[in-house]
């Protein structure tokens, strides 16, 4: 077979063309996944090579009140964090999908929290909350409501409701933004048939608004709920996980177990223990909330 | 059911006047077909009266009450609009029921009413589909049972046919005419299709630019149109115009084509005016006005003659069957004359 009859050939073609893209993936993706997946089941520290322990550094976590009690925050940051960006994100989508004056400022300015960078914002945050310089504390005693400046980072139910805060504030663009992509492909005479049926406003948000919206709201709340789980810098620049480890996420605790105490495998297990949550997440909505019979065209079902 | 008053409607998008000044009545029952070329403000006035658009001034009434400030929800009004706007994550029964599901109607009568709908319009089978598999005429049907279920005081329609197919439009016109026969519930039907409004109107309503140019029964619009733009537009193919000058012994056409005098006329000799010919109102006679063919189209039924005369492009349609070669010299002889004044367009006999 010619040279040139190989490279002609669809298939042959198709792979060539793919090996960047496989390469890059398998370099920068697999590997490291696969490498932190393997370092989860040996005894690894920083400078020594680790044996296969098997499951002992999962189970040694799980028997860990720190590695517990990061589970919990993971679970309640994304939770509730997720839950409020959903609420406030599409409030701000529909509030935007209204012809306001300024449209396009205002959408731009809705934006500016997402594009600013995280470590970034997430230092403002921490002037925010600061236990002498914070200006909410400021404000609030100026205004008579406290006496004492609060100290927003010390608290352990002080710090999570805070990072939660700053999470939300930070994720509540995209939310918003997208879902408003969203309203904008509803066609505005479905909402005029609704009202000649007779539908108040509110019945036209829930039987035709929300419906719509359903297969966005699905793609967007699986990626909040992914990048709000993963979440590092954010507890990194505010709390570094602390007071008392109640605002350690998974993310921030393996990282410290790992690198600054050391403890590779163990830190990996910790990293390791969160893909199934992941997977979870992701089941969930490609399940749960993939394209509806009433997507589809054509068949007859 | 209940009549329609619209009295001395305007609308403006900002300073932009879209609707001048209308005044339409339409009797309990009535159907009535506005009509005019595009953007004239057809669909603009259908809104207003379904209150999906403010109005600028005037009143609109559905039978006695004033509905200017009441909102869409509160007038009674089905519409089916020109996208049909079906629900699309809404079963075909569930789009049908919606209004009465809305009202909170009785499970029972919601079936009946549901069911009753799509027998009429052939859609028993298609009641658990999703408007996506169903075809373009099977989702117009559907907009219209979603309209009939309701039995509202009046039907609103916005060019319902325009995305369908030339068969399937005169198909669903006729069904249309039908339901509304049997329905006999005031109906308002926007088209700008002249053909959909002489066919199925009680009452047409000629629109241009925002004013009404004529109200009155499709024959009676063909018979006595009130102006030459009533002329032009109503019939088909259209009306021949032909530039004239009155003279003692009839109207002079150029230089050498003189036709008779209609009876009533009004315009006083030396005036110009516009002479209008409707096509099927042209015979080939001996003693008709010298014309020189440019193209014959036979259609079966009857034959279209397209010619020149005195200069200017004319159509005649004639029953019999001709087979002039083009360049052909014929002679067509006029049955009935329109007169126009070319200024104000206002007819003159
Ligand atoms: N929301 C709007 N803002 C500004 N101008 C508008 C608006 N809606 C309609 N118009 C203008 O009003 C005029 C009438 O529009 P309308 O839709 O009533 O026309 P129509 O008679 O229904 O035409 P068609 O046969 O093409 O549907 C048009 O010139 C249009 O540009
Ligand atoms: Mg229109």
């Amino acid at each position: 077979m010619s040279l040139s009859r190989f490279f002609n050939n669809r298939n042959t073609l198709g792979a060539v063309f793919m090996v960047p893209a496989g390469l890059i993936l398998l370099v920068f993706l697999t590997y490291p996944l696969g490498l932190g997946t393997w370092l989860g089941f040996t005894d690894a520290k920083i400078g020594r090579a680790g044996e296969w322990v098997g499951f002992e550094n999962f189970t040694f976590l799980f028997g860990d009140s720190v590695a517990r009690l990061s589970l919990f925050n993971t679970l309640f940051y994304t939770i509730v964090a997720s839950i409020i960006k959903f609420v406030f994100g599409l409030w701000l989508a529909l509030l935007l999908n209204k012809t306001l004056p300024f449209q396009a400022f205002v959408r731009a300015v809705v934006l500016l929290p997402f594009i600013v960078p995280t470590a970034l914002s997430a230092l403002a945050f921490w002037w925010l909350y600061d236990a002498q310089f914070s200006v909410l504390s400021w404000a609030l005693v100026k205004m008579g409501l406290i006496d004492n400046y609060i100290t927003f980072l010390g608290d352990p139910w002080l710090a999570r409701g805070s990072v939660v805060a700053a999470n939300i504030w930070r994720g509540v663009p995209f939310v918003a933004i997208t879902l408003l992509a969203g309203l904008q492909t509803i066609s505005p005479s479905l909402y005029e048939a609704a009202s000649l049926d007779g539908a108040t406003e509110w019945q036209k948000f829930w039987h035709v608004t929300l419906p719509m919206l359903t297969p966005i709201i699905a793609v967007v709340m699986t990626f909040s709920v992914l990048f709000t789980f993963t979440d590092f810098q954010l507890i990194y620049v505010l709390t570094r996980g602390g007071p008392l480890n109640a605002t350690h996420l998974m993310a921030t605790l393996s990282f410290q177990r790992a690198i600054l105490g050391g403890a590779l495998g163990e830190g990996a297990a910790l990293a390791t223990a969160m893909v199934p949550f992941l997977l979870a997440a992701i089941l969930f909505s490609y399940f749960g909330l993939q394209r509806r019979a009433w997507q589809q065209g054509g068949s007859d079902k | 059911m209940a009549s329609v008053t619209l009295s001395q409607v305007r609308k403006s998008f900002g300073s932009t006047p879209v609707v001048l000044g209308v005044d339409i009545e339409i009797a309990d029952g009535e159907f009535c077909v506005l009509v005019g070329p595009s953007g004239c403000g057809k669909s603009t006035l259908l809104r207003m009266i379904a209150g999906l658009e403010e109005i600028s001034g005037g009143d609109i009434r559905i039978g006695t009450r004033v509905v200017n400030n009441v909102p869409p929800k509160e007038r009674d009004i089905a519409m089916v609009f020109q996208n049909y706007a079906l629900y699309p994550h809404m079963t075909v029964y569930e789009n049908m029921a919606f209004s009465l599901r809305l009202a909170k109607a009785p499970k029972e009568e919601m079936e009946r009413r549901v069911d009753e709908a799509a027998r009429v319009l052939g859609l028993v089978e298609y009641l658990g589909r999703y408007p996506r598999q169903l075809s373009g005429g099977q989702r117009q049907r559907v907009a219209m049972g979603r309209a009939i279920v309701r039995k509202p005081q009046v039907f609103l329609f916005d060019e319902p046919l325009s995305n369908l197919d030339a068969k399937l439009r005169v198909q669903m016109r006729t069904e249309i005419k039908e339901l509304h026969q049997r329905l006999k519930t005031t109906s308002i039907y926007v088209t700008h299709d002249q053909i959909e409004a002489m066919t199925m109107a009680d009452k047409i309503v000629v629109m241009n630019a925002g004013v009404t140019e004529q109200i009155g029964s499709p024959l009676d619009l063909y018979d006595n149109p009130a102006n030459l733009f009533v002329a032009g537009f109503i019939g088909s193919p259209a009306m021949n115009f032909l530039p004239g000058k009155i003279t003692a012994a009839g109207i002079a056409i150029g230089a050498d084509i003189h036709l008779p005098m209609p009876a009533n006329n009004l315009a006083e000799p030396g005036r110009e005016v516009i002479v209008g010919v409707r096509p099927e109102h042209l015979a080939v006679a001996d003693d008709g006005v010298p014309a020189e063919v440019v193209v014959v189209e036979p259609t079966g039924a009857d034959t279209q003659i397209f010619c020149k005369m005195a200069g200017v492009e004319i159509t005649a349609v004639v029953r019999e069957r001709h087979d002039f070669k083009p360049g052909t010299a014929v002679r067509l002889r006029p049955e009935l004359t329109y007169i126009f004044e070319p200024a104000s367009g206002r007819r003159l006999a």
